[in-house]
């Protein structure tokens, strides 16, 4: 029997992206794909299922479909896109409800994969130049959505002592580029003028948005568990990752720039503060423990900067593509009408 | 830790690693990163390899690397800002300061070492005279470890970075001494050295807390100390403002000698001449990375090799004739 897994934040980029890779693999019989809002990506055999933002039928959900794998894909770490209620919302009372889910005595999870991400580290001046997996933070969270992911973070480790024989992995990831993903970073690269901090060229490290599921599935395929950084190789100058997107910076005061990040917030150019302290002081990530367990990344951290200025060069030229709309009757017809003839070879 | 992959097997007992936190509590108030405090564990020990990569889930996309742009390493030293740098300062290193070497032999050519010397001069120049004699005479760089309220400040973190210089972390000393075995240098005095007013020259202050001897220990390279004769009347320090240091949140704001002759005087050293004596290497007797040393061997070290500094500095002072001419 294969694998049953269920994927959290389906409507998500990376929800999406991994159900595909996760259709992709001959060992998985069921995929099941949680979310409040519709996948954004085309799927095939993938059930999606609408929740509420705190996934309070998780429970019925798992009891009925015997999941043996979760992929926690649903974890907001872009704090512009929402308030830091809902975030906290869906990430810390989401996750807990997840693990009060999967730890029900009837629960057959055998595998859960977590993606967090290397904002837990957090960015200041008394940083070390790599993270590793064990490092302590230099200063306390600041941030509204390093706390959230540190309060997450808090459940998964709870889940794991409570379920010795559960792999649990905990993936953390560091600032994802490429061809289509959306975060403040890749916002800010597409801004005419590209902010920096005056005075301060931070080096930053970069992981290829492949990578980052290929990851998943890795740690998945190898039942690996623990905690992993996951971060592409080599730590590049913001001035050079400008540079290669082909753009000129403009300097924000180094002084009260939290402020100006707000004001740029307020006109429509988002600035998270914790975008600003990475913009300022920067953060490596140590990715040996990942390589050592036998993952090769696809690409480096120039690499995924080079794969991002590639795309947008090309949106540039071209306008944004299409996007694919989940059409709910379609797909219903398509995975459960008797007139479909299913198991054709392709 | 172990990391282990059983295939297929679901009900197979996995050795499972615990997940680990990253702990939110901060630097004590007097915890100085030049004391480079005690590290924990040792990142690269006890990992085991799992499975190999099997088949991709992903098919690999079109890119996988591209040119860099700039030579900026992973510490953020540029070897082209470096050179340019290099060019600038030979005059300076050769006429102003004049510095001379003894015993320079004793620096390794190869492999990782620790480099200590005392510390003086308001704006001190023996940091950028010990990176550049090095640099120029081995052609490998010297990465010099800060404190970190340099990386607060605008600029001066982006020149001292492109320059060679690091953030003081255990963390660092041991990738780069340990990983990487460059030659690192600090300054185990911190900002109390070049701080301390000019009635107090060549009198070495605490050495932290003996960090720089556990990081040693812990990358398993020799600690080569250093003593440097001429710093102290380069940028002599008469008074002390507090009240602006704090303000501006500086280790010390000192009123010196040179700012009497005029604007320029606030960053322009007087033209002592500088020697700087190379001590015999230390190599310490002990396993490297090892989680914890006992903390009186490192302290005992610590102040040995203070006090031979120290007893060095005498030495030197007594055979200098003048403080211009050497």
């Amino acid at each position: 029997m294969g694998r049953r897994v269920l994927v959290t934040g389906l409507g998500s980029f990376w929800g999406g992206r991994v159900a595909q890779a996760l259709e992709r693999d001959p060992g998985v019989d069921v995929i099941i794909g949680l979310d409040t809002s519709e996948p954004t990506v085309e799927l095939d055999r993938t059930e999606y299922v609408r929740t509420d933002e705190s996934y309070s039928i998780l429970s019925r959900i798992v009891r009925a479909t015997q999941v043996d794998t979760i992929v926690h894909t649903f974890l907001v770490v872009d704090s512009s896109l929402m308030s830091s209620r809902r975030m906290h919302e869906i990430n810390v009372i989401g996750t807990m409800n997840l693990f009060a889910a999967a730890s029900q005595p009837e629960s057959k999870v055998r595998n859960v994969v977590v993606k967090s991400s290397t904002l837990v580290y957090g960015s200041t001046y008394a940083d070390p130049v790599w993270f590793s997996e064990d490092s302590r933070r230099s200063a306390v969270p600041r941030h509204g959505v390093e706390r959230s992911l540190l309060e997450v973070e808090g459940y998964v480790r709870d889940y794991d002592s409570d379920n010795p024989d559960v792999a649990v992995s905990l993936l953390r990831f560091s600032n994802v580029l490429g061809a289509d993903i959306v975060t403040p970073l890749t916002r800010a690269l597409d801004l005419p003028l590209v902010p920096a901090v005056f005075g301060f060229d931070p080096r930053l490290q970069f992981v290829h948005e492949s990578d980052v599921v290929r990851a998943m599935m890795f740690v998945l395929e190898h039942d690996l568990a623990g905690t992993y950084n996951v971060a592409g190789e080599g730590l590049l100058p913001w001035s050079e990752v400008t540079a290669m997107c082909g753009k000129r910076s403009a300097p924000l005061p180094p002084v009260g720039r939290g402020l100006v990040g707000a004001l740029l917030t307020r006109v429509g150019i988002d600035m998270p503060p914790e975008l600003i302290d990475l913009l300022t002081y920067g953060r490596g990530i140590d990715n040996r423990r990942l390589k050592q367990a036998g993952f090769e990344y696809c690409c480096t951290s120039a690499g995924a900067v080079a794969a991002f200025a590639e795309a947008s060069r090309l949106r540039g030229a071209i306008g944004a593509e299409s996007t694919y709309r989940y059409e709910r009757d379609v797909e219903q017809f398509f995975r459960h009408s008797p007139a479909v003839i299913r198991d054709q070879p392709r | 830790m172990r990391v282990m992959a059983a295939e297929g097997s679901s009900g197979a007992r996995r050795a499972r690693p615990k997940l680990v936190a990253v702990p939110t509590d901060t630097h004590t108030d007097d915890t100085h990163t030049d004391d480079l405090g005690p590290g924990d564990g040792n990142p690269g020990a006890g990992r085991q390899g799992g499975a190999r990569a099997g088949g991709d889930p992903l098919a690999h996309p079109g890119v996988s690397d591209a040119g860099r742009l700039s030579d900026v390493d992973e510490w953020g030293r540029s070897q082209h800002m470096r050179d340019i740098l290099a060019k600038l300062y030979d005059p300076i290193y050769d006429s102003w300061f004049r510095v001379e070497w003894e015993g320079f032999d004793k620096i390794p050519r190869e492999g990782g070492a620790l480099i200590v010397a005392n510390h003086a001069g308001a704006i001190p120049a023996d940091a950028p005279s010990v990176m550049h004699g090095i640099e120029r005479e081995l052609h490998r760089p010297v990465y010099g470890l800060a404190d970190e309220v340099f990386k607060k400040m605008p600029v001066v973190n982006l020149a001292w970075s492109r320059l060679g210089g690091v953030q003081a972390h255990p963390d660092n000393a041991y990738r780069l001494l340990r990983e990487q075995q460059q030659l690192v240098m600090v300054f185990p005095e911190g900002a109390k050295g070049p701080g301390k007013p000019y009635s107090e020259r060549y009198r070495l202050r605490r050495f932290g807390r003996g960090g720089f001897v556990q990081i040693a220990m812990r990358a398993g390279v020799p600690i080569v100390p250093l003593a440097i004769v001429g710093n102290e009347e380069t940028m002599p320090i008469v008074a002390k403002v507090p009240a602006l240091a704090k303000l501006l949140g500086l280790p010390y704001a000192p009123i010196t000698a040179n700012m009497f002759l005029g604007p320029l005087g606030a960053l322009v050293p007087f033209p002592a001449k500088m020697r700087i004596r190379v001590l015999d290497p230390i190599v310490l007797d002990v396993l490297p990375d090892q989680p914890r040393y006992s903390r009186s061997r490192i302290m005992d070290t610590s102040e040995d090799i203070r006090h031979a500094i120290q007893e060095e500095l005498y030495d030197m002072l007594r055979r200098r004739r003048s403080v211009w001419f050497g």
